[in-house]
């Protein structure tokens, strides 16, 4: 029986504010447990939260890039279910009236573009996180309210994707999306941006959805293709058994790579949702929505294209530039200060990504800036360094942030040109390489080669390879 | 004259013309709390320590001619369900018998920006659920006129503590009546602001979408006072309103010629004790007398108020009160065996019955399947209610109808029948649901010398409106000036 696999996609993202949603505490990531915390994040007797419109307007944006309807009318709700993480044991989230519904997002996979539709997005708390001791036998646990109240967005999509390379676009896409839109830093490490995949198998050529599972625990992108590959062969083998799937929740074990119910669907929870009574609706009007409108970056695949078709880029750079956006705007940059699109492109694709990977810089906080590299090829035109010699400058100005004129005086690594001193060289070369002489003038070309490689390797190949190979043939006399 | 026995504004006068000193003063009150408190248990903390400090440094800035608040010196009680920085705020629960706020509520920052001293926390229903104080985890409250009835509820504590004269006023709480009832039953003057008058910070909810800060005090002038310091904008209060405060004593008397005084047809019918409509009939006559005209009206949806209540109250309750787990402050239960049976000992031990009672209906209300039929439908209702009103607003300037159906009745009478109890709540929870404003004042005694309460309803943010006819009346008469007799045991 050949099956076809439908796979939903729940993504949370934690919205980049410097405050928490309801209360002014900061969001600071990786600080003490409990230390940024006060009574309305705790869900202390008598608070009430405050709406961070700041958060809100995020949440705009991000169903705005979304091509989501937006309707003059939102609200919060409760949504209750009990969990030491929870403070008030309800979240405020949005169940009624999603502040975004119904858009869409398309994503390209091997340069065919689909369209998948997204359900909602919308806006809600985030829980604290349980802390389990390490002890063995320990009759308890520990909660750290630090992350309790930061602005979650959820975005709900339809069932849309049948493969997991579709699932890849749709993550890779979105979470382009909202970091061109600036609304999340997406730091999957950091829980910033997470998934839960819901899947069901049918027989191909019908209709009807077939019983869906959600998985959850998926802490990284490649968790979530795995644990989609798992599930659909599992599920088919109990189809071909001639069993049905239960509906229900597992949860994704990375370690063994498998997943186990979590709880099925006679358990799942009632959330009792109603109307959050602490919060007014929000009536987002036409002038409001036009200025977080403005406020949208050119996203990610139309970047792409114009990068192609302006630059004169290849599909495969231009899709390396723009996969980060702090990368396509720097390469925007240098591009705008001198006229060298391809040779920017090369520099930030393959030396810039190799620096980085190699001394794990933060490219959000790269010393080098666009100006610099800028001046780097400029400089590298003119010959007072050659290609070779650049590497080793802009490796040091990566590291130090220095501009290339600097670097290259302080390791004094301009390139001699001056012909008299590269033929006094030339001159010590050849009287300490008689042999190779010889063998040069037997035929042997490579020897020439050999004798260019001493001159480079005596001026620390800074010497000028043009002077050098011409004044080398005069020498040896051809 | 006893010098407990003045109203607010009276002490507050004498404090001003250094007539008594503040430190003087409240020794004399809680010489008062000390004999006569044991006999009516209103207070579940009494702050006297701090209390005196406050005067004595009061004292020293009247001394030293610096400048004073608006309540400089005078005692106030407050509800022990508004927060109180370092002062145990327990909500009459044994949840939160440990729990000790690290800040104030809004109302209580007002009060001590304005120099006014915390005598204590009151008695209440456990979480403010109840209209008798009778549900309250840690002791029953007496009324001062007769000490066998109620003080009503859930503000129970203020007002007795208020009828008593252990404060000259105090903070109460309304989701349905809690202030205006207890005022009413206890003969003193109550007032349940327009929703969003006063902000909700640091209250601790029942209610959200009906509760409101109100006051408590033994006459109309204190309550202006009392209710122009803790009302206005909250920026921690997202319902709270950003309408200016008007100056309630001023122009108090302007009197009320031309005033058109609404009746409704719907709360006039059926049985209706006796003292209690012969009370607000003369009412009604001193009213026309001093120039008001009398109309009947009909408020067409009041008899579903009190079901579209209990619906709307409780499953916010439900979803307010599950805070309370055991994680983080309160009660815990002992060595649980795991994370489930944390919770459900915790809470088992920690509320009372009519709270579980209360927490059970509003879960169902919500539950799915039921959400529609219940709370979305008792919203639908609610908003007919409040047309109701709108309509009625229309055609008169103000409602006036008994606060409570009955005068103070007997401990223990109603507390099995828990329908019965509800029913007491008739006449103030439309208020409530609507969220206008309302005031009860003394307007009588029954045959057993109780007292009886009047309540006026206003439209929203009409408070003054309100105030000006309460005075009115209140001129005419002299009911808000007797003193219970208190037949206390000797101490």
């Amino acid at each position: 029986m050949t099956y076809e696999v439908v796979i939903g996609l729940e993504t949370h993202a934690e919205l980049a504010t410097i405050t928490k949603l309801f209360c002014g505490c900061s969001t600071k990531f990786g600080v003490d447990p409990n230390t940024q915390v006060c009574p309305v994040c705790l869900g202390m007797p008598g608070v009430l939260p405050v709406m961070n419109k700041k958060a809100f307007e995020y949440a705009m944006k991000a169903a705005v890039a979304l091509n989501c309807k937006i309707d003059e009318f939102t609200n919060f709700d409760r949504k209750s279910y009990y969990y030491p993480d929870l403070p008030k044991n309800y979240q405020i989230s949005q169940n009624y009236h999603n502040l975004g519904v119904d858009g869409y997002m398309d994503i390209s996979v091997n340069d065919a573009v689909s369209r998948i539709r997204i359900h909602n997005v919308h806006l809600e708390e985030e829980a604290g996180k349980l802390i389990h001791p390490e002890e063995v036998g320990a009759d308890y646990s520990l909660v750290d309210f630090n992350r309790a109240g930061v602005p979650l967005l959820e975005i709900v999509s339809y069932p849309d994707m049948r493969r997991v390379d579709e699932v890849e676009s749709y993550m890779q896409t979105l979470r382009k999306i909202l970091l061109y839109t600036e609304v999340s830093d997406c730091k999957m490490q950091e829980g910033s941006l997470r998934f839960e995949a819901s899947i069901s198998l049918r027989k191909k050529g019908t209709d009807k959805l077939g019983n869906r599972v959600e998985i959850k625990n998926l802490n990284s992108m490649k968790s979530v293709l795995k644990a989609i590959e798992y599930e659909a062969i599992r599920q088919r083998d109990v189809l071909d058994r001639g069993e049905t799937v239960d509906r229900e929740t597992r949860l994704w074990d990375e370690v063994n790579e498998k997943s186990a119910r979590m709880r099925s669907k006679e358990e799942s929870q009632d959330y009792r949702y109603f109307p959050e009574p602490d919060l007014l609706p929000v009536l987002i009007d036409e002038k409001w929505l036009r200025a977080i409108k403005d406020t949208i970056p050119e996203l990610p695949l139309v970047r792409r294209q114009r990068f192609i078709e302006s630059f004169a880029l290849s599909e495969y750079d231009a899709s390396l530039l723009i996969d980060e956006k702090i990368l396509a705007d720097f390469f925007e940059e240098c591009v705008k200060i001198l006229n060298r699109p391809k040779a920017f492109c090369n520099w930030i694709t393959n030396d810039l990504l190799r620096e980085v990977k190699d001394r794990k810089l933060d490219i959000y906080h790269l010393k080098i800036k666009p100006k610099q590299l800028a001046a780097l090829v400029e400089i590298i035109e003119k010959g007072t360094i050659s290609s070779t010699i650049a590497k080793e400058v802009f490796s040091e100005m990566i590291q130090t942030g220095k501009d290339p004129k600097t670097v290259v005086e302080e390791k004094k690594l301009a390139q001699i040109s001056d012909e008299g001193l590269i033929e006094e060289i030339i001159i010590k070369i050849i009287s300490s390489n008689p042999d190779a002489i010889e063998d040069y003038k037997k035929g042997k070309k490579n020897a020439l080669t050999f004798l260019v490689g001493q001159v480079m390797k005596e001026t620390k190949g800074k010497a000028n390879p043009k002077i050098v190979n011409d004044l080398l043939k005069e020498k040896v006399g051809i | 004259m006893r010098l407990f026995e003045f109203t607010a504004l009276q002490i507050k006068n004498k404090i001003l013309s250094k007539e008594i000193s503040v430190s003087d003063f409240i020794k004399n009150v809680f010489d008062r709390i000390k004999r006569v408190e044991p006999n009516i248990q209103a207070f579940i903390t009494i702050n006297e320590e701090e209390a005196i400090k406050k005067a004595i440094e009061i004292d020293r800035k009247i001394e030293n001619k610096e400048n004073v608040g608006l309540l400089a010196g005078l005692p106030i009680a407050v509800k022990d369900n508004i927060c109180t920085k370092n002062l145990y705020t327990t909500c009459a629960s044994k949840i939160l018998k440990t729990f000790i706020p690290p800040y104030d509520a809004f109302v209580v920052k007002r009060l001590r920006e304005e120099d006014a001293i915390i005598v204590g926390k009151t008695n209440l229903d456990e979480f403010a659920m109840g209209s008798s104080t009778e549900n309250s985890s840690y002791k029953i409250t007496r009324n001062p006129w007769n000490l066998e009835c109620v003080p009503g509820g859930s503000s129970g504590g203020s007002a007795a503590a208020v009828a008593a004269d252990f404060s000259l006023m105090a903070l109460g709480s309304e989701t349905g009546g809690s202030v205006r009832q207890p005022a009413a039953l206890c003969g003193v003057v109550g007032i349940k602001p327009t929703y969003g008058r006063v902000s909700r910070y640091g209250l601790v909810a029942f209610g959200s979408s009906l509760d409101q800060v109100g006051t408590v005090s033994k006459d109309v002038r204190d309550a202006a006072l009392l209710l122009g310091v803790i009302a206005g904008y909250d920026l921690h209060d997202s319902t709270s309103a950003n309408v200016p405060v008007p100056d309630y004593l001023d122009r108090i008397d302007s009197g009320i010629d031309g005033l058109r005084i609404g009746i409704p047809k719907e709360y006039f019918t059926g049985s209706f004790n006796a003292d209690v409509n012969k009370a607000l009939k003369d009412a009604l006559k001193i009213y026309e007398r001093l120039g008001a005209q009398v109309v009947d009206i009909s408020l067409p949806h009041t008899e579903y108020a009190v079901a579209v209540y209990y619906i709307v109250a409780n499953a916010e309750a439900s979803s307010n009160l599950a805070r309370y787990d055991g994680v983080r402050y309160g009660h815990r239960t002992s060595k649980p065996s795991g994370i489930i049976d944390m919770y459900c000992r915790t809470r088992s031990e920690g509320f009372g019955n009519e709270v579980k009672r209360r927490i059970m209906l509003g879960n169902y209300a919500l539950s799915s399947g039921y959400y529609d039929a219940y709370y979305l439908k008792a919203s639908k209702v609610r908003n007919l209610i409040k047309n109701d009103f709108d309509a009625a607003f229309e055609k008169v300037d103000c409602i006036i109808c008994p606060t409570s159906p009955v005068p103070a009745f007997k401990i223990g009478e109603r507390a099995n029948n828990p329908l019965e109890m509800y029913l007491s709540d008739i006449y103030t929870i439309p208020a409530n649901l609507a969220g206008i404003p309302g005031i009860s004042i003394p307007c009588g005694f029954s045959e057993e010398g109780l007292p009886i309460g009047m309540q006026i309803l206003g439209k929203h943010f009409e408070e003054k409106k309100l105030l000006q006819i309460a005075y009115a009346f209140e001129r005419e008469t002299d009911f808000h000036v007797k003193k219970p007799v208190l037949k206390i045991s000797s101490m």
